[in-house]
């Protein structure tokens, strides 16, 4: 079995006097698409930032494709082949689509074929190509943050609950999206609240609770066991079915 | 550039506006032309065309140059959210060192058949090199240890002024230092029984050089886009791979360049220069800032214009008022759009 790609070691993170992650052990393998669940408040956003340092570890170490990040700074972090998505998507409104594509890629000049790979992924970017983003639906800057955060070649991505407040329509369409991804040998690493969505997209699942994850194995299994699901996550697949 | 918060998203917007709808976004959306035609217009009303002509040149000159001073106090206050107030001292740090440099260069005996005007140009460009270094150093020892605290930035950046203050009185002195313009700049044109300044419509020139500089940077560059992006959410800049903290040094050093070129200017402007200088239009930077949005460039021109054509058209009507008539100005803007002319969007 080959080396995971990121390890999570005894991580604690303080967010001012707030003691958020406390002791995350965490191993990731490459090639697939783990995702984080968790209650609200478990700590699974502070991870995703903890591991690209936008909150500094005070405690633990993370180590990325066999280097100690913990105290790298976050554009040296991303700059391993990093792609984030955050929470609030993190689009520059004033901005237009193009001009949030172009501070994300590394040329001054996209790679043609690439781009064109995105937008059939994303169509209605094309769309919106010269749109000041601030003025696209709340799907439409999802699928921007997605594509700004593809539009390199990485070898991680990050992303934090892409289908919150978004319409089933819409989340049918990222689920399409996260699969086509998939096909790319991206590793993964998720955040998700709907556990339809989760379930849809993942390979590996890691629950979190009070700063620390409480189970780690694969998402068939914690699918199929619904005993589990109460147990860690409080509901039952047949309700999100 | 930047958008009013009340846009609506792509998929919303099937229904069609009626005609006065259209109008009052039209002005919600560009408060900027209303209020700088209505600021022209009421010019108009209370005096002879003829004057107002001949003022509405030295208001806009006035006004450019003001632009010039404050465009980069809010540039950083757009990018890095901070409060510099030894701004005022950059400017006077600029119009003596600029002064300094032209003075001693106009009495250089290699350069006695350079015409004047050209010597100009170096004055401001050892301006420029001085005031950004200064400006760099300000960053790293005073600012930097202060970032996200708005009342400590007020306190060490008012003490960093202070400092400079004083050294500019340890290395020119405490007395008023005479700059006479270049003979080209001199005088007035005469058109149609109406007098121009020649040094006014330089700075207009000058001042609308700098602003469609800016402009171009910052809609046309790479440079100008993380900027445009940084004033938005500078964490996201740095997620994307970005040492956002560099964009700040540099951002810093040009902003206090670009006041310290505005000190220059209102240097010859005055045809004097002394040590209150910058403190003194500090004041009238505040109220454009203010005004305009903080963060905002544009906002910060049209606001400059604003209150350069309103003091000029007071000093002629109510000289009292002159210069209370900005303040004023900039209360009723407040009263109508809290966050300023142009409102900058953060994350």
């Amino acid at each position: 079995m080959s080396t995971p790609l990121l390890r999570m070691e005894g991580v604690h993170t303080h967010i001012g006097h707030y003691h958020i992650l406390q002791g995350v052990d965490f191993t990731l393998p490459r090639g697939a698409l783990t995702v984080l669940l968790g209650r609200n408040g478990a700590g699974k956003t502070t991870t995703l930032r903890t591991i690209i340092n936008l909150w500094q570890a005070s405690q633990g170490r993370i180590v990325f494709d066999g280097q100690d990040i913990t105290h790298w700074r976050t554009p040296k972090i991303v700059r391993q082949g990093i792609g984030y998505v955050p929470e609030n998507m993190g689009i520059f409104s004033l901005l237009t689509v193009q001009e949030n594509m172009r501070l994300a890629a590394e040329r001054r000049h996209f790679d043609e074929a690439r781009l064109a790979w995105i937008l059939r992924l994303f169509p209605a970017l094309k769309k919106f190509w010269t749109t000041p983003a601030g003025l696209l639906s709340g799907g439409q800057k999802q699928m921007l943050s997605i594509a700004r955060a593809i539009i390199e070649p990485r070898q991680f991505l990050i992303i934090d609950e892409p289908s919150k407040g978004l319409a089933p329509a819409i989340i049918k369409d990222l689920v399409q999206a996260i699969r086509e991804l998939k096909t790319t040998d991206t590793t993964i690493l998720l955040v998700e609240q709907n556990f339809s969505f989760a379930r849809a997209v993942g390979d590996h699942v890691a629950v979190m609770d009070d700063g620390r994850v409480v189970h780690a194995g694969a998402m068939a299994a914690l699918a199929d066991d619904s005993e589990l699901q109460n147990r860690l996550l409080g509901l039952s697949l047949d309700a999100h079915a | 550039m930047p958008m009013p918060e009340s846009q609506t998203t792509l998929s919303t917007q099937a229904q069609r506006p009626s005609g006065l709808a259209k109008l009052r976004a039209a002005l919600d959306a560009r408060p900027h032309y209303l209020l700088l035609a209505l600021v022209a217009a009421i010019g108009l009303v209370i005096m002879p065309w003829h004057v107002w002509l001949s003022l509405t040149v030295a208001g806009l000159a006035m006004g450019l140059i003001l632009f010039v001073v404050s465009s980069g106090m809010t540039l950083i206050f757009g990018l890095m959210g901070v409060l510099n107030l030894a701004h005022g001292a950059f400017i006077t740090v600029g119009a003596y060192v600029g002064g300094t440099a032209f003075l001693m260069l106009s009495g250089w005996g290699p350069l006695a058949a350079v015409s004047q005007a050209l010597l100009i140009f170096p004055a401001a460009l050892a301006t420029l090199a001085v005031a950004g270094v200064l400006g760099f150093v300000f960053e790293r020892v005073i600012v930097k240890p202060v970032y996200d605290d708005h009342l400590r930035q007020i306190l060490v950046t008012v003490g960093g002024a202070i400092v400079i203050t004083q050294l500019i009185i340890v290395f020119w002195g405490a007395h008023e230092i005479p700059l006479p313009r270049p003979d080209i700049l001199r005088g007035a044109f005469v058109v149609g029984g109406v007098a121009f300044e020649k040094y006014r419509l330089f700075a207009v020139g000058a001042g609308l050089a700098v602003y469609w500089g800016m402009l171009a940077v910052i809609q046309y560059t790479r440079v100008g886009l993380l900027i445009r992006a940084g004033v938005e959410n500078g964490e996201m800049v740095q997620a994307l791979g970005y040492r956002i903290k560099l964009l700040f040094i540099a951002v810093f050093a040009v902003g206090s360049a670009l006041g310290a070129f505005g000190g220059v200017l209102w240097g010859f402007y005055e045809e004097l220069i002394h040590v209150e200088l910058g403190q003194q239009l500090l004041v009238d930077v505040i109220i454009v800032i203010i005004m305009g949005g903080l963060g905002s460039i544009t906002g910060c021109f049209y606001s400059a214009l604003m209150v350069g054509l309103l003091t000029n058209y007071m000093g002629f009507v109510a000289p009292t008022f002159s210069e209370f008539s900005s303040i004023v100005l900039m209360v009723l803007v407040l009263m109508w759009r809290p966050q300023g002319l142009i409102p900058v969007v953060k994350v």
